[in-house]
């Protein structure tokens, strides 16, 4: 094959690989914070404890993988319900610094429970035989858990897309991210919204937490090391957009990837040149209200 | 009153002088290891080889008491370390340092060392010139240089290698390691193509764009250096992910890659991997299986021994030698001297400290990977014996200074 198109193929199939974990973990994220105007930084920790159901689950009790990623969305999603009711709610109408500081503090509880329950050392994952190694896709091989990455994602961004855009729910939580007020007085239960959809988030960010095991791994830290990205991510493609989501996390995947694949060297600073020019054009974000 | 408590004090501290005659001087060993964090795994195995050494030892010390004053350096930034150390010097006047996984740690404390004559045993941290920046500084792990550059070597002679690339975690042991293996393939004939810098320690990144980069490029062999632990891990899985053994790449890199607690977790993908390195808990030595006989009758018999341990093991043995031969009265360059030509039968073989360099001399083994029944084991197909430091030797860099 010719060598250009290999390398822009192999930068592109990785990228789209990475790409979807950052979207499937941010975009509960976009969606929370764009809807409830809540500053949810541990909105990793939530993708932690699915990581730890997931794996728990597989090694303790080997359950099969697709079945632990569905507890993990149910189970955390649910779990993160209290957390919204018995926290979350009191700070709705908070200073942003409140929430931020509430929810940092989050973080570091969740660091310092994962470490004392799971110790501090990261947990390997033991992915089902038909999901390693290669599988051929006739012009050339790549590895079979990225394939089913890319198709994960695929399948989790059009079930999102036909919530939002074909049911009441989805019509509800649009029309209070558009205007909240207008939506509550159209007798559309905010706080009843706010919980389902926090949930919703919650459980689709324990779903990126357990899918992305195996591409970034799993230790206490993860709460706060990869916070930044999803932040990134939530913030280029602008506050409440499922849309923007996913362009930004494509966008920075694989740019991420080319960057670190071509100049390895400077590679890893791609995605913040990439950040800053993009929200320097766009300050709310691709697909952010102005 | 004030005659009668002078009376009482001289009693007391006759009576205690007559009770310490017999158990002699209490020795403070400060040591200073992560115990926290996603590399507590490494201090965890320095700390138990130190302790096994002194449970299967108790005649080592010559009658005098040790205690180990234990702090954390928790991440690789040498600031903590650098803390825990000044503390440990000032605060518990501790008489020997012991200890250092990160070698960033082990360079920060260099010039405190180097001020309070505090005599330091490395048993980890691996850059080649660290020894040259404190007098103090003696070290009983290994050098980046001893593994890599011999593996260069061997890459380029008995595996007939023309081309290589090279990756590395981005800190100084990576950017070692890499000069070490470039330099030994290089002597050799071979030729390296690509050198790529892969993230930092502290993270393990998504190695594949870079692996990638190294599959398209096609070189004979791709030599690895991350730090041992998870990133191994990962670095095994993506090259086994990414088919670059069927696309003629082979993965050789120092034994971090392949170390004995991580070995099993990484599958058949590890099956026929080429590493250099001076242990592995699969020696068949009667020194190496009573050690770990020893270490599974004390942490259970799933633990393992690896090199760290061996590390603490060896570093204990040779602060032993320097309390009994100083008879407790610990003093800085007295205690250089004994540890300046120390030797010992260790379980990884004969090792030496150099009189000269003060640094680990020691053979090295080439390990493959291979499948001992149902669990992946090390097979020694070939040794290097009495290896010193190929960085001080060839005077290369900050070796020569």
């Amino acid at each position: 094959m010719d060598p250009f198109l290999n390398t822009a193929i192999s930068i592109v199939f990785d990228g789209l690989a990475y790409a979807m974990v950052l979207f499937v973990v941010s975009v509960g994220m976009s969606v929370t914070m764009g809807l409830m105007g809540f500053v949810n930084l541990a909105h990793g920790a939530f993708a932690m404890a699915g990581g730890y159901v997931v794996v728990s689950l597989m090694n303790r009790f080997g359950v099969p993988f697709p079945i632990a990623l569905v507890v993990a969305f149910f189970g955390v999603g649910l779990c993160s319900v209290a957390f919204e009711r018995g926290l979350y709610a009191r700070f709705y109408k908070a200073s942003e610094l409140d929430q931020v500081l509430l929810t940092i503090g989050l973080v570091f509880m969740a660091i310092a429970a994962a470490t004392f329950i799971f110790g501090p050392a990261p947990l390997p994952v033991t992915l089902p035989d038909y999901l390693k190694g290669q599988v051929d896709l006739g012009f050339r091989a790549f590895p079979t858990y990225r394939v089913f990455m890319i198709v994960a994602g695929g399948v989790i961004i059009t079930a999102l897309w036909l919530t939002f855009e074909k049911t009441r729910l989805g019509a509800q939580i649009r029309a209070a991210v558009d205007n909240r007020r207008m939506a509550q007085s159209l007798g559309i239960d905010v706080d009843r919204l706010f919980t389902v959809t926090f949930a919703l988030g919650s459980g689709l960010a324990a779903l990126g937490g357990g899918l992305s095991v195996d591409i970034v791994g799993l230790s206490p830290g993860y709460a706060i090391e990869y916070l930044v990205f999803f932040l990134i991510v939530v913030a280029v493609g602008g506050l409440g957009s499922v849309k923007g989501a996913f362009f930004a996390a494509l966008v920075l995947g694989i740019l991420d990837n080319a960057g670190k694949y071509l100049y390895p060297e400077v590679g890893a600073f791609m995605i913040y040149a990439v950040t800053i020019a993009i929200l320097l054009w766009r300050p709310n974000g691709l697909f952010g209200r102005t | 009153m004030r005659k009668f408590s002078g009376f009482a004090v001289g009693m007391a501290a006759a009576l205690m002088l007559a009770a310490t005659a017999a158990t002699a001087e209490n020795v403070k060993v400060g040591v200073v290891l992560t115990t926290s964090g996603g590399a507590a795994e490494f201090g965890q195995q320095i700390l138990r080889g130190m302790e096994l050494y002194l449970k299967e030892h108790p005649e080592a010390l010559g009658g005098h008491d040790v205690e180990l004053v234990i702090r954390d350096s928790k991440r690789p930034g040498g600031d903590i370390a650098k803390t825990a150390t000044q503390e440990l010097i000032t605060r518990d006047e501790v008489d020997i340092l012991a200890g250092y996984v990160f070698s960033p740690n082990a360079m920060a404390i260099a010039p405190m060392i180097s001020q309070s004559k505090t005599p330091t045993v490395i048993m980890n941290a691996g850059t080649a010139w660290i020894p040259s920046m404190s007098p103090y500084f003696a070290r009983v792990s290994f050098t980046m240089w001893q593994a890599g550059y011999n593996m260069g070597q061997y890459a380029a002679t008995s595996l007939g290698a023309k081309t290589a690339a090279v990756g590395y975690t981005d800190y100084p042991p990576g950017k070692d390691s890499l000069a070490a293996f470039k330099t030994g393939f290089e002597a050799a004939g071979g030729k390296v193509v690509d050198e790529i810098p892969m993230g930092g320690p502290r993270e393990v990144p998504d190695f594949t764009p870079w692996f990638q980069r190294v599959k398209d490029e096609k070189p004979d062999v791709f030599f690895v250096f991350v730090p041992a632990g998870n990133h191994a891990t990962a670095v095994v899985k993506t090259y086994a992910d990414l088919g670059m053994a069927a696309a003629g790449v082979k993965l050789i890199g120092p034994g971090d890659i392949t170390q004995d607690t991580k070995l099993q977790g990484m599958g058949d993908a590890a099956v026929g991997m080429v590493t250099i390195h001076h242990y592995s808990a699969d020696y068949d030595t009667p020194d190496n299986r009573a050690f770990v006989k020893a270490w599974k009758q004390a942490y259970g018999a799933d633990s393992t021994p690896d090199f760290m341990a061996v590390g603490g093991w060896d570093g204990m043995a040779a602060i032993a030698t320097v309390i009994r031969e100083l008879d407790g009265n610990i003093e800085g360059d007295a205690a250089m001297q004994v540890l300046r030509g120390w030797t010992f039968d260790s379980p990884r073989g004969p090792i030496s400290i150099d009189a000269e360099t003060r640094d680990i001399v020691q053979n090295e083994q080439v390990h493959r990977v291979v499948k001992k029944g149902d669990r992946l084991g090390i097979e020694v197909i070939g040794q290097i014996e009495q290896v010193k430091d190929p960085c001080k030797e060839l005077k290369i860099g900050k070796c020569g200074q």
